[in-house]
């Protein structure tokens, strides 16, 4: 896969600006949507008491996931740096399958584009979609 | 034997009546060649395909994004026997079309993001289960005459 441009770094920037202040409500509808249609992902949370869409350890993973994300926006010159400690967490520590980064990339995309339909434009899908591909590979740095 | 709840069947038919296919057809499919650009290469015949812009005003595009949702309103017509009613889509994608079947399941994103931004909070997780579901029994009827 390609490196992020400055016009992908531009227009991911952008529209991540006009998402400051929905994280919470975003990373938990996407966290809930990914439980929901990709069941294979609940067996990641099996210590969770609920895992039905919007319940408190679903909304406070949510928050969590997409602090990381909006956080990774302002790095975006270097993701790879930014993300070395989250992917030695994920590499050693939480130990998922990085097959599952796309799962969630997916999910974050459908979200975005039931919250801003007039934003989320196919150049925006593009973009977004690049650059989560780029932070799913910075996680997986220090897997093997 | 694919599998049916009440809940999933209403859900795929209620979408389907809902959603405009000129609309959305155009739309998911133009965001799969922009998006996905390497899906291009199977429209070399298309006209210009040169940038978003190109893309989303190509009346071929449109005219088969259409195509494309009334071939996916057979199986919502037929939910039980998708893998039959597919049988020569399939072969023609394998044997003349020569699609790599990786593909579908990339149109199938987009028209999930499409009739996403359509349905909005309609378009609950339990919802876009339903929705995952079917594209994924379409997307496997499509694959079966491969060899």
């Amino acid at each position: 896969m390609t490196s992020l441009s400055a016009k992908d770094k531009n227009t991911v920037k952008t529209f991540w600006a006009k998402v400051a202040g929905k994280e919470e409500q975003i990373g938990c509808d996407a966290v809930s949507r990914m439980l929901t249609v990709y069941p294979q992902t609940k067996t990641y949370f099996s210590h969770w008491k609920d895992l039905r869409p919007g319940s408190a350890p679903v909304r406070k993973h949510g928050a969590t996931v997409m602090a990381a994300v909006t956080d990774a926006v302002s790095k975006i010159d270097d993701l790879t740096g930014a993300l070395l400690s989250l992917s030695g967490l994920h590499a050693f520590t939480l130990r998922v399958d990085p097959a599952n980064f796309k799962v969630l990339s997916h999910n974050l995309l459908v979200v975005l584009s039931t919250m801003f339909p007039d934003d989320f434009s196919p150049e925006v899908h593009v973009a977004v979609d690049k650059f989560l591909a780029a932070v799913a590979l910075a996680l997986s740095e220090k897997y093997r | 034997m694919v599998v049916w709840t009440d809940f999933e069947r209403t859900t795929i038919q209620d979408i389907f009546s809902k959603i405009d296919y000129a609309v959305v057809g155009q739309a998911a499919f133009s965001r799969c060649l922009i998006v996905y650009p390497w899906t291009q290469r199977y429209f070399g015949g298309f006209g210009n395909l040169y940038n978003a812009a190109a893309i989303t005003s190509n009346p071929r595009v449109s005219s088969h994004g259409k195509v494309i949702m009334e071939a996916l309103e057979k199986a919502v017509k037929d939910m039980d026997n998708i893998k039959a009613t597919y049988a020569e889509l399939s072969a023609l994608h394998s044997e003349k079309l020569q699609v790599d079947p990786d593909n579908f399941m990339l149109l199938g994103h987009c028209l999930t993001i499409v009739v996403a931004s359509q349905l909005s909070k309609a378009f609950t997780p339990e919802v876009h289960a339903a929705f995952q579901k079917f594209l994924a029994v379409v997307v496997s009827s499509l694959r079966k005459q491969y060899y």
